[in-house]
């Protein structure tokens, strides 16, 4: 099935952003006929690797062959065009318009000026019958089908505009069990009609049953691939996670004290935890899995369905305003559109939440406020050119600083954070572990001599945290990083929070074999 | 490097330019007192529609709430109420409207260009209903002569110029110096984020709403000052002057920016070009599309200066 011409073909591709590599020498290639799975850890280089077939992103180097021509998208309606289709988790239909005008958006029949809608029509009708699925009316609206006929709308499209290559990118995320059946039934389909098709997943269970070869990443290296009938779950794993364990994670002694969260049957998450004083509990699971949304549960920004939350001495839910009051403080996953306000300065940023001391009354001092900020901009050692330079001029690594500073500034007990060091340098990284780790601690210890951190000054931690020890309940996707700094580890899978159970009992292949909801053995 | 130096410029450009049109009497006091008098209407709206644009919003009923205002303060002074009084009635029933503006923005998740939209209508119909469509006559009193020039005292300045005076510094300490201002910079530049911070926001939006349709209420009491009469057809199509000024002088419609000096100043550019042309015997239309020219460069120069930056 595989042999013959492949149908595209990647060859060495790499690809830089800055300082960091994110495709290194990549080879990738599908045959017509058959599905390519493409697996690999959050940062694996997966993405970058798609967004280089789309011509989303050039490659610094390399070269792509579709069907033995060169190919080059430089633009994403370039790949289009050659018949490289992509289907995200987030579908890119327009919700308003019917399934035929969705299928033939952008290749509209047009006869003298008038949109042709009989022709429109069939060319859906028969799209869709190519799929099986002649049940999807072509005049139905798209927003009043459900996720998995959207989904197969899209699919349409990209049959009605000649692919040969199609993309599918975590495509089971919003479908039921039975729904999933239904595209693993349909992707058969397509591979007996030559089609070739890139299946990427987390859920090695998926791609045991639906691929015919898997290919896995690794810090954007080719790290593996084989027959997927060849391939066990386990192996599959072990080649995502690779045999490294890093060890820039400090860890001084820490005391659990009172209890600060507790958590019982809380939906959305089904999560039952507590979390003490001197605490670092963290939280892995996909992308997905419902991890963001427990936190922003417990923070008030999304409601509570049923179960209790407990902060302190306080029961119930509660808004964000009252978190803060209550000594609680969040990091959000999404640093752009939600962390920080990008055109307002550090200073503003930084202060946010607790104005209150800033001057007498209801005033705030602007001169007060900046020198609040500038302690917490050299405490962090944040790059600026000082409190008042806009947040979203720094780079990234410096942006999650000063999020992370707005909690210090506050003096919260608890912090909520997900993802604190997603997308920063290493350097940073260092910096962030070592600060949590004081403020779990609660006293001071020799700062990480972090390597790579660019002459940048390492930060003092005994300068960050002073006093009593705090509690931080963190989501990550990088799973060194939370066996290595947390002191409890729960896995969250589809929607549903498991046991909480010391780090040392599990390792980054249970912890992915949890996650992605595989069976061991 | 502060975000109003280039409105100012562009003041000074414009006046320069009808300075040279028209010779050095466009500069005399008396002149400059004229352009003063006819920019305090759109000038003391536009302090309120400031803070409502900084914290991301849009205001579109002040027009109809200075002629209800007109109307309010008419008939109380003809119930026999005192002026000031009479003034504070006006202010409180302005205020009313925008509370309610700001309810139907919070409350129903509408967004503040349709509520205000709607409210526009609604604020319009009840002036004129009030009024029943005529215009209210009202007793002479010291409330007709806010604008008039004074003759000794003040400094030669009408009040009503010395009022706005007062209330833009007033404004501007609010917006730099107080909790309230500093949660609609961050309301105002992301939205998420004053969330996330624990912010108010609702409570916040309907402070704004309130705050912003008072200061058009007493807007509509200079309007009624220069009256001397309530009319409920007064204003219409002010709310776009007073939007207008606050854009000139580098409020962002999508948020987090303004600042008072550049609103004045963009309130200020449009009074001289008004008077600008009239006295250089320009007729209204042409004033009318300089005006329309010099709000879309401000804005494209706005673009542009932060282009490399972003």
């Amino acid at each position: 099935m595989t042999s013959g011409t492949p149908r595209l073909e990647m060859r060495g591709v790499r690809k830089a952003f800055g300082a960091t590599i994110a495709l290194d020498g990549v080879d990738f290639s599908v045959a017509p006929g058959e599905v390519c799975a493409l697996v690999g850890q959050n940062g694996a280089g997966k993405s970058t690797l798609m967004a280089v077939l789309s011509g989303v992103v050039r490659p610094d180097s390399g070269s792509m062959m579709l069907e033995g021509q060169p190919y080059a998208p430089r633009e994403p309606i370039d790949a289009r065009a050659a018949g490289v289709a992509m289907i995200h988790q987030e579908l890119s239909l327009a919700p308003h318009l019917t399934v035929m005008e969705n299928i033939a958006l952008g290749l509209e029949p047009v006869r003298r000026g008038l949109l042709q809608w009989h022709e429109m029509r069939d060319t859906a009708r028969r799209a869709l019958a190519q799929l099986g699925h002649e049940e999807i009316v072509p005049d139905a609206i798209v927003a009043d089908l459900s996720p998995a006929s959207q989904q197969l709308v899209e699919v349409a499209r990209a049959l009605a505009s000649g692919s040969r290559v199609l993309v599918l990118d975590e495509p089971t995320s919003s479908l039921s069990h039975g729904d999933v059946q239904r595209l693993f039934e349909l992707l058969e389909r397509l591979k007996s009609q030559g089609m070739a098709i890139v299946y990427i997943s987390h859920f090695i269970e998926e791609v045991q049953a639906v691929s015919d070869r898997v290919v896995v990443l690794r810090d954007g290296r080719n790290v593996g691939a084989g027959r997927t009938r060849d391939m066990s779950a386990d192996a599959i794993v072990q080649l995502m996670v690779g045999g490294e364990v890093e060890a820039l994670y400090p860890r001084s002694p820490r005391e659990p004290g009172d209890v600060l969260l507790e958590l019982v049957d809380l939906e959305p998450g089904a999560a039952t935890l507590s979390l003490r004083r001197g605490e670092i509990v963290g939280i892995a699971g996909l992308l997905g899995a419902g991890r963001s949304r427990l936190l922003r549960t417990i923070f008030g920004l999304e409601s509570v369905r049923s179960g209790r939350i407990r902060v302190g001495v306080y029961s119930g839910p509660a808004s964000p305003a009252a978190r803060w009051d209550q000594g609680v403080g969040m990091l959000s996953e999404n640093r752009a559109g939600e962390g920080l306000a990008s055109g307002l300065s550090i200073a503003d940023n930084l202060t946010m939440s607790r104005l209150e001391e800033l001057g007498p009354g209801f005033l705030v001092f602007p001169s007060r406020q900046a020198s609040a900020a500038s302690r917490w901009v050299d405490r962090f050692a944040i790059r600026s050119s000082g409190p008042a330079q806009a947040v979203g001029e720094l780079s990234g690594g410096n942006q999650q600083k000063v999020a992370l500073a707005r909690l210090l500034h506050h003096d919260v007990d608890l912090l909520v954070l997900d993802e604190p060091t997603r997308g920063i340098d290493v350097g940073s990284k260092a910096q962030i572990y070592a600060v949590l780790d004081a403020l779990a601690s609660g006293h001071a210890h020799e700062p990480p001599q972090a390597s790579g951190t660019g002459g940048e000054p390492a930060i003092v931690a005994d300068r960050v945290a002073v006093g009593r020890p705090r509690a931080v309940l963190m989501v990550s996707s990088y799973l060194p990083e939370l066996l290595g700094l947390c002191d409890r580890v729960a896995v969250m899978c589809r929607g549903r929070l498991g046991p909480v159970r010391l780090a040392s009992e599990w390792t980054e292949h249970s912890l992915l074999m949890e996650a992605s909801g595989a069976k061991a053995g | 490097m502060r975000g109003d130096t280039g409105v100012l410029l562009g003041l000074l450009l414009v006046a320069l330019i009808f300075g040279l049109l028209i010779g050095p009497r466009f500069f005399r006091p008396a002149n400059l007192e004229l352009m003063a008098r006819q920019t305090v209407i759109v000038c003391v709206a536009a302090l309120g529609m400031t803070m409502v644009i900084v914290s991301g919003g849009i205001d579109l009923s002040v027009g109809s709430i200075v002629a209800l205002s007109t109307v309010v303060t008419a008939l109380l002074l003809r119930m026999g109420m005192d002026p000031a009084l009479a003034a504070l009635g006006a202010l409180a029933a302005a205020a009313l409207c925008g509370t309610v503006n700001g309810l139907l923005i919070t409350r129903l998740r509408v967004v503040p260009f349709i509520v205000t939209l709607g409210t526009m209508l609604l604020v319009r119909g009840a002036a004129k209903g009030l009024a029943e469509e005529r215009r209210i006559e009202a007793p002479i009193t010291w409330l007709n002569g806010l604008l008039r020039t004074a003759r000794d005292g003040n400094l030669g300045v009408p009040a009503g110029v010395w009022l706005t005076i007062v209330l833009a510094v007033l404004v501007a300490g609010v917006l730099g110096y107080t909790r309230f201002g500093r949660h609609l910079f961050a309301i105002g530049s992301n939205e998420r984020t004053a969330r996330l911070c624990g912010v108010r926001i609702d409570r916040r939006k309907l402070q704004v709403y309130s705050l912003s349709a008072a200061f058009a209420g007493l807007a509509g009491v200079l309007e009624f000052s220069r009256l001397a009469v309530g009319d409920p057809t007064v204003g219409v199509g002010l709310e776009l002057d007073v939007i207008a000024a606050v854009i000139i002088g580098g409020g962002s419609l999508s948020g987090g920016k303004g600042t008072v000096l550049g609103t004045v100043a963009g309130a200020a550019i449009m009074a001289v070009i008004q008077i600008g042309c009239s006295q250089h015997g320009l007729p209204n239309w042409v004033q009318q599309i300089v005006t329309g020219i010099i709000i879309v460069i401000a804005v494209a120069l706005d673009r542009w200066r932060q282009a490399p930056t972003r």
